[in-house]
């Protein structure tokens, strides 16, 4: 077990950056997320610490141990593959036995780490089949399996469940969380779905034309976005743009919007504030005047959906619509087309510079 | 469900059958007609054509067996037939490796078509143009003696190691295009697994992509197998003296010697031994695969 610790790696292919400059310190033990979409450096950061490609420039240790020009056969990693890559000419057993056996360990040995691996995966007596024997679930977890057996010191995950249908995908989210908490292995997940590494992680890195956009707790990340792209890639978020306050923004119609959060901006430099659409009221518009500090917009909703649990309302307010998402306690719904009142706090206002 | 099923794969039968026919119509007309005529020849005393007399005998199958030779000469062309087979492995695999794992686009496309070469260019010219090659004072000879310092000697015509090199340089290309497609077909990602688990290059090879392109190598060795234990041309013109084979007797019978209903008869012991030496080795070759 270890820590991984990327310091200014960068790599290029020909003349396009698939990594810039990107440094994340992996605490020991934990589960982080690296999200981003397609193209953003998060498969090729992978593929780094695994040791598929080498970086440009820049370091990588695992434990303290300077690994980045190491090949992957000698980190000590797992890995679990999108497609699981399993060896089709292999038993299950003998799939999750080959790392140790390419080491040479005792048959004996072999036979019972196999077990307690496959147990531990809750697949304990499909050992004789053939993974094509197997649902796409089961291969997910033999690849679990086959990475963890070989007691790695990281745990390297390629959009794990990318292939799985949503059902079976939250049951091995919740699966491999606690797998991984029980071994209490580092482990390093890629995706690009927000929902899985929100639900899923103790730590959350953006990745964007590779670099990294922000990193921490997912709690930090959704409430205190330091961009627009984390704000609206992590998450739902309704962004307003205009002029710095200092403290908020004013928009081009001249409303002000204050923000709690987020750095202090020079006034008059462009800026925008993000809000989260279950962060905002929404009510009939009584015309009566407002007594609190809140923000406050006044719009029109074109659109309402709804989902059962709750609703999402589209309103239209200065040629810009907005998302607001209201739970459903059994109050009076709005209709489409009607006046409507939007309310938030400044605390739930994000400053973020423009970009 | 069973019936259902039967009646489903008849109907299919019926509707496959137009495509069917003219494959087995020409099998039949091209094939098997010529062949039963030979089946028929092989158990004859002479040729009916020639106008003499002729009786039905199992002389021609008798004198294999009479006559150490042709056995001598049937254990030759096996052993020529395999070690040409694991020369072409020897060749071939790794160029297939190369070309399924390694190159990409352009540079693929070209050694490709250097592998396919041979394939293109007539068998005679080939051969002939490999005597060149080989004779004393021909090209291999003239070109090391201006390289090396010291004189040597370099004269393989006529020889084992040149039909070898013959047959090789003609089949390899079967080896090389059975192989391309069982590897190009493993996912990388295999590879990468493989090492991800602490696997050297080696041990992923051996462990993984040798016994998942068992299926290429085995289609690939039956295809030069079979063809070399019957070769008469290479032998013939490459090997001299040293080059009379099992193939090479045959071809006698029926140029030479017109002893037609001898060769038919040696021809079919020749398809019975390979046909019996495929259906040992298929068992073997079924589980490696």
């Amino acid at each position: 077990m270890a820590g991984v610790q990327v310091s200014n790696v960068s790599r290029s292919f020909g003349a396009h950056k698939a990594l810039d400059d990107v440094s994340i310190d992996f605490a020991d033990g934990g589960f982080y997320a690296l999200l981003g979409p397609s193209g953003s450096g998060k498969t090729t950061l992978l593929r780094q610490i695994a040791g598929f490609d080498f970086p440009d420039s820049g370091r990588i240790s695992i434990g303290g141990e300077s690994v980045e020009r190491v090949p992957v056969e000698k980190r000590r990693i797992g890995m679990v593959f999108q497609n699981y890559a399993l060896f089709p000419n292999m038993s299950v057993a003998d799939n999750v036995a080959f790392g140790l056996s390419v080491r040479g360990e005792a048959k004996v040995v072999i036979a019972t780490e196999v077990q307690r691996a496959l147990d531990l995966v809750q697949l304990g007596t499909l050992g004789a089949r053939r993974p094509h024997q197997l649902s796409g679930g089961q291969r997910q977890r033999v690849a679990l399996a086959r990475a963890i057996v070989t007691k790695p010191r990281v745990l390297l995950l390629d959009e794990p469940l990318g292939a799985l249908d949503k059902a079976l995908r939250v049951d091995m989210q919740i699966e491999l969380k606690r797998i991984q908490r029980e071994i209490g292995i580092t482990t390093i997940f890629v995706t690009h779905d927000q929902e899985e590494a929100l639900t899923m992680s103790d730590r959350v890195g953006i990745l964007r034309d590779g670099r990294l956009v922000q990193e921490g707790p997912p709690e930090e990340i959704y409430d205190r976005p330091k961009t627009e792209f984390a704000a609206t890639f992590l998450g739902d978020a309704n962004i307003f743009r205009g002029d710095s306050t200092g403290n908020g923004i004013r928009l081009p119609d001249g409303t002000a919007i204050e923000a709690g959060a987020g750095p202090t901006l020079a006034a008059g430099a462009k800026a925008s504030c993000a809000v989260r659409p279950e962060r905002i009221g929404i009510a009939t518009d009584t015309g009566a005047p407002d007594t609190t500090n809140d923000n406050v917009l006044k719009g029109q909703v074109s659109k309402r959906i709804f989902a059962g649990n709750n609703s999402t309302y589209f309103v239209e307010r200065a040629g810009q619509t907005l998302k607001v998402i209201v739970q459903n306690t059994g109050a009076d719904r709005l209709a489409e087309g009607q006046e409507v009142v939007l309310r938030w706090s400044p605390e739930s206002t994000v400053l973020l510079p423009a970009g | 469900m069973a019936v259902q099923g039967a009646v489903a794969s008849r109907s299919g039968l019926r509707s496959a059958l137009p495509l069917l026919a003219p494959a087995y119509l020409w099998l039949t007309v091209a094939i098997f007609l010529p062949l039963s005529a030979m089946v028929f020849f092989s158990f004859m005393t002479d040729l009916p054509l020639s106008g003499k007399a002729w009786a039905f005998t199992l002389g021609n199958y008798a004198a294999f067996f009479s006559q150490s030779l042709y056995l001598t000469l049937l254990l030759a062309s096996l052993r020529l037939g395999l070690e040409v087979t694991l020369w072409c492995i020897v060749i071939g695999y790794p160029a297939a490796y190369v070309l399924a794992k390694v190159l990409k686009g352009r540079s693929r496309e070209a050694i490709f078509l250097l592998v396919i070469l041979p394939f293109w260019s007539n068998g005679l010219v080939r051969i002939f143009s490999w005597a060149m090659v080989l004779r004393e004072g021909g090209i291999l000879d003239t070109a090391l003696n201006a390289v090396l310092p010291f004189k040597i000697n370099i004269d393989l015509m006529y020889s084992y190691p040149a039909v070898i090199i013959g047959l090789v340089h003609s089949y390899v290309p079967y080896m090389v295009l059975t192989c391309y497609l069982t590897l190009q077909a493993i996912d990388d990602s295999l590879i990468e697994a493989g090492r991800s688990l602490g696997a050297t290059r080696l041990q992923v090879l051996k462990r993984v992509i040798i016994p998942l392109s068992m299926p290429g190598l085995v289609a690939g060795a039956a295809l030069i197998f079979v063809p070399v234990v019957g070769s008469f041309m290479e032998p013939r013109i490459l090997g001299g003296r040293t080059g009379t084979f099992y193939g090479t007797v045959i071809e006698d019978q029926f140029v030479a010697v017109f002893n037609w209903p001898l060769g038919a008869a040696l021809s079919f012991i020749l398809l019975a031994v390979v046909l019996v030496i495929l259906a040992i080795a298929s068992p073997v070759l079924r589980r490696a695969t």
